[in-house]
């Protein structure tokens, strides 16, 4: 890390574990139970988040002097609008499978709690270089939390790994699958990425005995 | 030396240490603790936990063993080659069928058991010995053992210890075991092929090209929900020579069970009668809507809206579910009113999604479930309700 200062680098560290935006400050649940069945819309999706947060961190970073601070709520959501619009437009343009799985879950990155809260907490009171920061590393987090849950869902739910048949082939019964092994349809459900992430949480907390609250 | 001893000084060797817990439960579970308690107020009863599940136990006895004649009953009915009910040929075929399900139930449940008081330094509760016995006797008599142990493991650490372990749980753990395999394998779960021993391997023979015919092991739910007749006659389905999970089926035997229960006192009365009032009303009101001709013949709904409301007791797992699982003192509600009103539900949203979701025409399962979830808000309101009455009459009396 020699190109940051120590005190940067923490802004990128600190939510990838102890200050997880999912596990720890419990924001952006909804799209980490939604689109979580693939590994690949998972990655695509902690990219999407982490392309809007880096750049709207640095463009509201830049504005904060000018916004009055009555309508930045305002201003913030056309930043975070304006950002959505372009990536969606890229996904559509570039990978159009792929954002038909993600369907209207990349809109709803306008509403995601992280990019809001980044904004609110970190950008507006800060440069624009460590705002870029602070965007990636939560992003960061962010993606680690889906990336993790996307690929136990996907290996256990469809026995593939970014569409490659990791476990066998279930219909012609090779890999796995010659002994008896199936695919947990539950894996597949949104209950169960729920409950993923509450595993993710227990085993990160009792790791960690400071991050239990009261 | 004799057995006890050894395993006091076994409990002496280990004292304070991590394994303890686990000496300790063999020890308890079969003599009496060696002992007393100092100082304080103590209660003495005969009732402790671990009586409380034997009785369960005892009460669930004869529908395992009913369950392992019927695995073999309707195994050789299936094949074409009817035996006598009672006949050893039969109850082998249903022993090693149903004897492994038992096994890999109680063995991964109380190895987790074990597992968790060991890591957490408390004793092992007894919690699990009830729903060891319920899981083999709620679900097909093919199932994977894999499935089973997975789901197992499932539902003791999702649904309980993470909950803080036996009487702590939300859910029943038992019915969370099936849900959880219900919806994880759904092909292992439903349909009309998991139900008899042998109907899926002959499935596959067929499929593979041989010239056999296949076996079809619709339960009456699944036949019914299809807008079919079931073959069925009612003597047939009271004493249970139907297929089904492995040991819900006999409603004479869940009956005498249920009975059994509600004389030692352990499970409550009023949810078992009002979770049956609860089905019979849900069941009469589909039948005047099917009397007044609001619903076709054509429509799919019929089948199971058109049956005679007081069969839906027979059928299906709701007579199990009710007696057996419904009474879960840890998941029911506690108040006397609360009960009314938790079982009466129960009994009525089972037969309403047995009716109107034939995808799963299991809805006692989800019924039950679902008033788990809603036990601790019934009891709040009936405490609250009643607070208020008595404040009422205290208002009254000052003034």
């Amino acid at each position: 890390m020699g190109l940051l200062s120590k005190k940067d680098a923490k802004l990128i560290t600190d939510p990838l574990a102890d200050n997880n935006p999912i596990t720890i400050q419990v924001l952006g649940i909804c799209s980490a139970l939604a689109i979580t069945a693939e590994l690949k819309a998972s990655i695509v999706m902690s990219l999407s988040v982490m392309a809007v947060l880096g750049i709207g961190n640095v463009v509201i970073s830049l504005m904060r002097n000018v916004i009055p601070s009555k309508i930045r709520i305002i201003v913030q959501l056309v930043v975070v609008a304006a950002l959505v619009i372009i990536v969606d437009q890229v996904l559509k343009a570039f990978s159009y499978q792929l954002s038909k799985t993600l369907s209207v879950f990349v809109g709803l990155i306008i509403t995601n709690c992280i990019i809001m809260g980044r904004f609110e907490a970190f950008a507006l009171g800060n440069g624009p270089w460590k705002s870029f920061l602070d965007g990636i590393g939560n992003a960061a987090g962010y993606g680690i939390i889906l990336i993790i849950v996307g690929f136990f869902r996907e290996l256990l739910g469809s026995g593939t790994l970014l569409g490659f048949k990791v476990l066998g082939d279930p219909i012609e019964k090779t890999g796995l699958y010659a002994i008896g092994y199936e695919n947990n349809g539950f894996m597949l459900l949104s209950p169960m990425a729920l409950i993923v992430v509450g595993i993710i949480i227990w085993v990160q907390r009792s790791r960690n005995k400071e991050l239990i609250e009261d | 030396m004799s057995l006890k001893s050894k395993l006091h000084n076994l409990k002496e060797k280990y004292k304070g240490t991590k394994m303890a817990p686990a000496f300790n439960a063999l020890h308890t579970f079969l003599y009496l603790p060696n002992e007393t308690t100092h100082g304080g107020t103590h209660i003495k009863a005969a009732d402790d936990l671990k009586r409380t599940m034997n009785t369960v136990i005892m009460a669930l006895v004869p529908c395992l063993i009913f369950g392992m004649f019927n695995a073999g009953y309707q195994h050789y009915i299936a094949t074409g080659a009817p035996v006598d009910f009672l006949s050893w040929d039969a109850f082998y075929v249903g022993l090693i069928k149903v004897l492994p399900l038992v096994v890999v139930s109680y063995g991964v449940g109380l190895g987790i058991e074990f597992l968790f008081a060991v890591i957490k330094g408390h004793e092992v509760e007894e919690g699990y010995l009830v729903t060891g016995m319920l899981v083999p006797l709620i679900v097909p008599v093919d199932l994977p053992l894999w499935m089973l142990a997975v789901a197992v493991a499932f539902g003791v650490v999702i649904g309980k210890e993470v909950f803080g372990g036996t009487g702590m749980n939300i859910l029943n753990p038992a019915l969370t075991i099936r849900a959880f395999l219900f919806f994880a394998y759904p092909t292992w779960m439903s349909g009309d092929k998991v139900w008899v021993h042998g109907a899926v391997e002959r499935a596959n023979e067929i499929a593979s090209g041989a010239n056999l015919d296949a076996i079809s092991g619709e339960t009456i739910l699944g036949s019914l929900a299809q807008g079919q007749q079931s073959a069925y006659s009612i003597a047939d389905m009271f004493f249970g020579f139907i297929p089904g999970s492995v040991g819900e089926t006999s409603t004479l035997l869940i009956l005498l069970g249920g009975l059994f229960l509600i004389f030692t006192k352990i499970g409550s009365w009023r949810i078992m009668l009002s979770s049956v009032i609860g089905a019979l009303v849900m069941g009469l009101i589909f039948n005047g809507v099917v009397d007044a001709g609001w619903i076709g013949e054509g429509s799919k709904f019929y089948g199971l809206m058109s049956t005679t409301f007081w069969h839906h007791l027979l059928i299906g797992g709701f007579a199990f579910g009710t007696v057996f699982m419904a009474t879960d003192p840890v998941t029911a509600s506690q108040t006397t009113k609360g009960k009314w009103i938790y079982g009466f539900l129960i009994g009525f949203i089972s037969i309403l999604i047995r009716v109107f979701n034939p995808a799963y025409p299991e809805g006692v399962m989800l019924a039950i479930l679902l008033m788990n979830v809603f036990a601790p808000t019934i009891d709040h309101y009936v405490v609250q309700g009643n607070v208020k009455k008595r404040m009422k009459r205290l208002k009254a009396k000052i003034a």
